[in-house]
């Protein structure tokens, strides 16, 4: 039988990224405008935490969803519509998986390792360079600025489909049986 | 801390020092010290731009051996500028009234093998500590004497980041200091 909704897997890692994802992206903004303290360190290391795991759970949906596809889209959907969000969703994969490794590869370039979760010592990408690491952070900001741009389609479209369209895309999304 | 005046040896006295008989000059551009220091769990390396040195190494006097070391605390490399300029401000460094490290030693030891233990005063912020550093002397194939040291500080001892950064969870107390001299084959 055909399922018309996502996993309960797929369901479950789709929001826990998107928790990740807003609250890692907010704690970047918010601790790059603070003074150097003991809490702004806390901070990076969370947020780089956040990021290897945002990595993580991408890694498992890719895999999870070669095994399990997709629920099919309405049949009223327009062809456009339907390649339009075939490629955003595959940006927003790429983002999820990129943008951690960008921070990763920058903070290599500070010096500064990743120790993820404080137990895991991630190796260091590249050797430590200032020059490199001023570019590095200006690729991780415009990666984060694109993933801000393709989200917000994401959310405008699911809230279309749900408000506008009425066609039940979001249905298969959300929380619940 | 009136009672530990730190002693800052003189451009002219190091001059002095290192034109003394027997002072080998090291050879900066392939020596080093650097230290590291754990934050939040991750060890982060840096170093000092700038020192001076001035070392009397005679393995078969050490009793007139010495090992003589001034860093200029302001010209640490770190992670970033932001951090860099962190490490001066008093809670830190404070270099504005301490600007310089020092190091004198006070006596070597033969532990045979090419290893040795170099004991002495550590100045840094005002505060003098006994510091011993088990040190490697070994040829390398230039015929240069690289000497390796590392050795541990406890940087809360020499009030070095109070206050709200003293707690060890996310700077911890122990820095590790590693230090390289290259010295110049005799003759």
């Amino acid at each position: 039988m055909m399922q018309s909704r996502y996993t309960g897997t797929a369901r479950a890692l789709h929001w826990l990224a998107a928790l990740l994802i807003f609250s890692g992206f907010g704690l970047g903004l918010f601790m790059t405008g603070l003074e150097i303290a003991p809490d702004t360190l806390r901070y990076y290391a969370w947020h780089k935490w956040m990021g290897i795991t945002v990595f993580l759970l991408a890694a498992a949906r890719l895999a999870w969803r070669a095994a399990h596809p997709p629920p099919p889209l309405p049949a009223t959907m327009p062809s456009w519509q339907i390649q339009a969000s075939r490629v955003t969703h595959a940006v927003l994969y790429a983002l999820m998986l990129a943008i951690p490794i960008s921070g990763w590869v920058y903070s290599s370039a500070t010096g500064v390792s990743v120790v993820y979760l404080g137990l895991v010592p991630l190796p260091d990408l590249i050797p430590k360079d200032r020059e490199v690491a001023k570019t590095l952070l200006l690729v991780h900001k415009s990666l984060n600025y694109l993933l801000a741009a393709v989200v917000t389609v994401h959310i405008a479209a699911a809230l279309k489909h749900q408000f506008v369209d009425r066609d039940g895309v979001l249905d298969r999304m959300l929380p619940g049986r | 801390m009136r009672l530990f005046r730190p002693f800052i040896p003189s451009l002219a006295m190091l001059l002095m020092a290192s034109s003394a008989a027997g002072a080998q000059a090291v050879l900066i551009d392939k020596s080093e010290i650097r230290f590291i220091s754990r934050q939040m769990g991750v060890n982060v390396e840096g170093r000092f731009r700038k020192w001076k040195a001035n070392v009397d190494f005679r393995p078969k006097d050490l009793g007139k051996s010495r090992a003589e070391f001034e860093i200029d605390l302001s010209s640490i490399d770190l992670a970033s500028e932001e951090s860099e300029t962190e490490l001066r401000r008093p809670r830190w460094f404070d270099t504005a009234k301490f600007p310089v490290a020092t190091f004198q030693s006070t006596a070597m030891k033969d532990l045979g093998g090419d290893r040795y233990e170099v004991m002495g005063k550590l100045t840094l912020k005002g505060t003098v500590r006994d510091e011993t550093i088990p040190v490697e002397v070994k040829k390398d194939a230039a015929g240069n004497s690289v000497a390796t040291g590392e050795f541990t500080i406890k940087r809360l001892a020499f009030n070095i980041g109070d206050g709200q950064w003293s707690d060890p969870s996310v700077v911890a107390d122990d820095v590790i200091v590693r230090v390289r001299m290259v010295l110049p084959r005799a003759g």
